[in-house]
């Protein structure tokens, strides 16, 4: 990435003062900056930037993950237990496979497909969708069985596992927790709902935008070399999908070998 | 004009302010408040905290009066609590977090790389709007019940032990967090990918290096206390755990958690404030900056170790003694920089030629104040000492020396050197000169006592206190009164210099920045050419010999 | 020439209070104030150089006597020479408080120890003579006194300027501190770390006393039991005797000599069986399964106080002579076996008052 122009004497871009004066630039260009390539050196930049303040905000939760996993571990392995590794694994297939669709818009957008741009975007509008469909019925499933931290939670599938056929099915040998890591359950869920949560957030926010993409995919606002809101937008969308896929790995899978 | 001062004005019967120019360009409100220009967005921001520094600045008197007596008798002790919690929240998120990154360094930063705005305006003005949203909460906080977890927010208290609107007000920081970090993004991206040709790292001003190294700051700490203050709502809202012993949750890990951005946060706010000092040294000594590299590095290497220290704050907390010892080597580490910039500055006078214009003055109590308030930094980041010291009014002394008589002193300097630069006109030289002056003295009465006070004991955040401490409490609130007056000074004369100042015209300190050597106010665009750099920062010898260049739009 | 009364009352309360610092009243006192001192010394010199060289500057170099500056660009030299020296002497600093810290936070093993526990908005303290104390502290001179420090809600700090001492009071886990008073008097103690509506007010007196006078104390404010009668009863209405006993088939770990004792948890790692520890086990039994023994200890979590804990925590270190051994034995006949089931809270036996002095 170049940082600075080089000055060879012959580049001195030099811009009218008077009003009106028509400047040599595209039109998506916007003024302060001196170059199309400027702009979309600069706007990439920041979109880098701001995935980076997301991996810090995100890495508080790891942190308390980290730590408490550390401590309370019988109890994060019963309470994974407890997450349906299906809907899980196909929700990270959703995304990843989300994310192929968004790259292939990235790819049309940059050779000008109208149509491909369109086709795609509209595909990873309605897997965001299928994620955000399958994580509300998981919650619904914690929610029904009093798994949501706070002050309905309820302890009782930890200490008598008898109590949850399926699960119990599944993990005959997790034995029943007794009280005092019984209660470290509840952290474990906390995580897992802040964590979803804020990774369902930030879906939301992808989604919503790309409803607003599609609707200027298809007046070809992408496709006519202003592609750098459809690149920087990928790389929010790829952001998002590796976020989960660490989520997967570190809340459904602890301890899952029969 | 007297010959000890370097003021060049042009012929006050002909200057005008030049008719076209950023303000002029456009009226009417909605063009303010819909504007991308990175000038305008800095005087809305300049409105916006002096507006909340004279609300904590009310409430730092309320404090004062409540502490003229031993006993807690001008207000009840919950009515304290809550007015310094928001005494400090005011001061540090909604003025010296914002002060000179969004409104000096919205301004110049563009201007001292040649750039015609910085590089996401659209950001720039949500910045703003964020800022605002988050103190019309804040606000909204204080006057429906207030909040008294203290600036900290410790946890369990803040979580489980009080019923004030601690939700609320932690939002309103969260909001503000978020309007710091997209500042900080829009300078590094800048700073980075629109320099002007020419202009190379070692070519910007040390203005614009300070507020780089305080980007990075902003942009990679800010996070971790928004999912801290998320946290801590949750635990409220919802009785999550995370905090709660009796679930297993650790109360110190929110410690961990705050303090990580906490720490940073305070190179956030003096970064900046020693960019201006660069400027105003090297202005005022008609010299460049000594050793303008090891300035420039050890703002980044602040900003470096200044992530690695924060646990020196929890050094009573029953952190392991070899964390102790981690974390206290590292802030010996971090207290090195600082010392560094100020035998620079001090250097920097060496065989300068020197005036005393206001601009000077603040910056002549910076060093002072700065340098006090560092050393004691040295008492509390020494393990030994800090056992005794810390949570007592040393701390509180320590911090307002360098936020005070450092990053605030820092500010006046900068809002002093650039007015006319931001407005065309000169603010009044006599009256700002004593108000510096009253500043200094104000100051120093009402924070030196209280190092005394934490040595004896005197804890922090205390509505009655021992009969002993009396008399120096009351030399505090006196000093306290004389600092209002300081403060206040300003205000008016500043605000009278919009009519009635003399004109400025381009350069009316003769100054080297890129900024200097277009018209006061500035165009729109900054500049009617984009120009080229071909000469070293701080070159004064390049600026003899562009003595008679003026260009402006008239 | 008079000066009025009141102004003559005012200067005599002027110069009689107006320390500095507070009086020295412990043995690290004055090894805290070396330090201090050395670092305002230190503060001192630099804030004089600093002066100096803007002041001496600004005259020597002001506009009127040197109208043109000469461009320095640096000198690696200087450079070098305002790094190293400050480094060196924060480098220095850095040692010397590290090994006061050390010191402070390292008690000796022949310390008395005194529980605290403090609570918005109090402190209590407990003697291992079954004395009880709120907002005070009376401890003899000469010896080294631990406090084990607990907290009820929130933070609190307990705070002993004329000591130099500080520590956090942390809800959930135990910490420490150790002095050794030496001057008789009453000194401040107060609660440093805001704990809501009367923080202020959590202010009490350390009474140091000489040890004659302790004694004295001592007798005179006994309950009747000591701190490890108190917990041994509090070990029998909770029924721990249950598994805890000396019989070959017990469930649970013998607890004679296990304070200060190295314990093998089932996960292989080794712990020293400290009070932190010892409350833990009896909080959190989950996590600190011991090598040979089922993992099937119940929680204790809410129904104990942490003067409860405080004064199990002392019984079982009183276990660490034989002839307490015995009471162990004897206390299993007590009450039937009733595991996992609830008892009142902290159940305190009859006679005990809280005496403050």
């Amino acid at each position: 990435m170049s940082d600075s122009q080089v000055v060879t004497g012959n580049e001195v871009v030099v811009h009218d003062a008077a009003e009106g004066a028509h400047h040599e630039h595209l039109p998506y260009q916007r003024h302060h900056f001196e170059t199309y390539a400027q702009q979309s050196d600069a706007t990439n930049f920041a979109m880098w930037l701001f995935l980076l303040t997301e991996i810090m905000f995100f890495g508080g939760l790891f942190t308390a993950y980290l730590i408490y996993r550390n401590w309370y571990y019988p109890a994060f392995v019963v309470a994974s237990h407890q997450l349906d590794v299906v809907w899980g694994t196909l929700n990270t297939l959703v995304l990843i496979i989300s994310s192929f669709t968004m790259a292939m818009g990235v790819w049309c957008a940059e050779t000008r497909r109208r149509r491909g741009l369109v086709i795609s975007l509209s595909l990873t509008f309605i897997l965001g969708l299928a994620f955000l469909g399958i994580k509300s019925i998981e919650w619904g499933e914690k929610i029904e069985k009093h798994h949501v931290p706070g002050f309905h939670y309820s302890l009782q599938t930890f200490l008598d596992p008898a109590s949850d056929p399926k699960v119990h099915k599944e993990y005959p040998k997790d034995q029943p927790l007794r009280l005092d890591m019984a209660r470290h359950t509840e952290i474990y869920f906390f995580l897992y709902f802040a964590m979803t949560g804020m990774h369902a957030l930030h879906m939301v926010i992808g989604v919503g935008i790309l409803v607003f993409m599609i609707v200027r995919a298809r007046a070809g606002a992408y496709t006519t070399g202003h592609v750098t809101f459809v690149e920087n937008f990928g790389l929010y969308w790829h952001f998002v999908d590796i976020i989960w896929i660490y989520l997967f790995a570190l809340l459904y899978l602890i301890s899952r070998h029969p | 004009m007297s010959s000890s001062t370097i003021v060049s004005l042009p012929d006050q019967s002909t200057a005008r302010v030049p008719k076209m120019n950023f303000i002029s360009k456009e009226n009417g409100l909605l063009s303010w408040l819909l504007t991308g220009d990175h000038k305008r967005i800095a005087i809305l921001y300049l409105v916006s905290i002096t507006f909340f520094f004279f609300i904590g600045g009310a409430l730092a008197g309320l404090i004062r009066l409540e502490l003229l007596t031993p006993q807690s008798d001008l207000m009840a002790t919950d009515t304290y609590n809550k007015v310094f919690t928001m005494h400090g929240i005011i001061m540090i998120f909604f003025f010296l977090v914002p002060s000179v990154p969004a409104t000096l360094g919205n301004f110049f930063i563009p201007m001292m790389i040649g750039a015609k705005d910085l590089a996401l305006p659209k950001i720039n003005l949500l910045s703003w709007y964020l800022y605002i949203a988050a103190g019309i909460l804040a606000l909204y906080s204080m006057m429906t019940g207030g909040v008294d977890t203290g600036w900290t927010f410790t946890t369990p208290l803040s979580t489980h032990y009080l019923n004030t609107n601690v939700v609320s007000t932690g939002l309103a920081i969260f909001i503000a967090g978020f309007s710091s970090i997209f500042t900080g993004l829009n300078f590094i991206v800048t700073i980075h990918k629109m320099r002007c040709p020419g202009m190379t790292w070692f070519r910007m001003p040390l203005f614009v290096w300070a507020h780089y190294a305080a980007s990075i700051l902003m942009v990679l700490g800010t996070p971790v206390v928004a999912i801290a203050l998320v946290l801590v709502v949750l635990e409220r809202v919802a009785g999550i755990g995370v905090f709660d012993p009796t679930k297993g949750g650790d109360p110190l890990l929110f410690q961990h958690l705050f303090w990580f951005y906490s720490h940073p946060a305070v190179y956030i706010m003096i970064l900046p404030g020693m960019g201006v000092i660069s400027e105003t040294i090297s202005t005022f000594s008609r010299k460049r900056v000594f050793g303008y590299t090891a300035v420039a590095f050890s703002s980044v290497a602040i900003a470096v170790f200044g992530f690695f220290v924060w646990a020196h704050h929890m050094f009573i907390m029953g952190i392991s003694n070899y964390s102790m010892l981690v974390f206290s080597l590292l802030t010996m580490l971090v207290a090195v920089p600082s010392a560094i910039k100020i035998f620079n500055w001090a250097f920097t006078l060496y065989k300068g030629s020197i005036t005393f214009e206001t601009p000077m003055l603040y910056t002549f109590g910076f060093m002072g104040l700065f340098t006090i308030g560092g050393l004691t930094g040295v008492f509390l980041g020494t393990s030994g000492t800090d056992i005794h010291l810390t949570e007592t009014y040393f701390i509180v002394a320590h911090f307002h020396f360098v936020m005070v008589g450092g990053m605030l002193m820092a500010f006046l300097a900068g809002i002093h050197f650039w007015w006319p630069k931001m407005t065309g006109r000169m603010y009044p030289e006599k009256i700002s000169q004593f108000a510096a002056v009253v500043t200094f003295i104000g100051f120093n009465f009402t924070f030196f006592p209280q190092f005394i006070l934490g040595t004896l004991g005197m804890p922090r955040r205390y509505a009655s206190y021992p009969p002993e401490f009396q008399i120096l409490n009351v030399f505090s609130t006196a000093g306290a009164t004389i600092l209002g007056v300081g403060y206040l000074l300003p205000l008016l004369y500043l605000t009278w210099s919009l009519k009635y100042g003399e004109i400025a015209g381009e350069n009316p300190w003769q100054a080297t920045g890129l900024e200097w050597q277009t018209q006061s106010p500035p165009l729109t665009e900054n500049f009617p050419a984009i120009p080229i750099m071909d000469h070293e920062a701080y070159d004064y010898e390049w600026l003899e010999g562009q003595k008679e260049k003026v260009a402006s739009v008239g | 020439m008079h000066i009025s009364s009141v102004l003559w009352q005012f200067l005599v309360k002027w110069l009689t209070n107006f320390a500095l610092y507070p009086p020295e009243a412990s043995k690290i006192a004055p090894q805290f104030d070396a330090l201090y001192f050395f670092m305002i010394l230190v503060s001192l010199i630099g804030l004089t150089v600093v002066i100096l060289l803007v002041t001496s500057f600004s005259i020597m170099y002001s506009k009127k006597r040197h109208p043109v500056a000469v461009q320095i660009e640096g000198s690696t030299m200087l450079e070098a020479t305002w790094t190293i020296i400050p480094l060196g002497l924060f480098l220095v600093m850095f040692v010397w408080g590290a090994l006061i810290y050390f010191r402070v936070y390292t008690p000796p093993a022949n310390a008395m120890n005194i529980y605290v526990v403090g609570k918005q908005w109090m402190w209590k303290a407990e003697h291992p003579g079954g004395q009880h104390e709120i907002n005070s502290l009376h401890i003899p001179t000469g010896r080294a006194i631990q406090l084990t420090l607990i907290s009820q809600d929130v933070f609190h700090s307990f705070s002993i300027p004329a000591f130099r001492v500080k520590r956090e009071a942390i809800p959930g886990r135990y910490t420490t501190v150790w002095f050794e008073a030496t001057t008789p008097g009453t000194y401040h103690l107060f609660c440093t770390q805001y704990c809501g509506t009367d923080h202020s007010h959590m202010i009490g007196d350390i009474v140091v006393m000489t040890p004659e006078d302790y004694k004295k104390w001592l007798q005179s404010s006994t309950s009747g039991a000591s701190l490890a009668q108190n917990g041994e009863r509090l070990f029998a209405s909770l029924s721990c005797a249950a598994c805890h006993n000396t019989r070959p088939d017990a469930r649970g770990p013998n607890l004679a000599n296990v304070y200060g004792a190295k314990l093998t948890l089932a996960n292989g790692q080794a712990t020293l069986a400290d009070e932190a520890y010892i409350r833990e086990a009896i909080l959190n039994p989950s996590q600190h399964n011991i090598e040979g023994y089922a993992p099937i200890m119940p929680t204790y979590q809410g129904q104990i106080s942490e003067d409860g804990v405080f004064a199990l925590v002392e019984y079982i270190k009183s276990l660490n002579s034989d002839y307490r051994v015995q009471q162990t034995t004897t206390t299993t006949t007590l009450l039937p076996e009733s595991e996992g089931k609830t008892t009142p809270a902290g159940q305190k036996p009859a006679g005990q008052g809280m005496v403050k002095q």
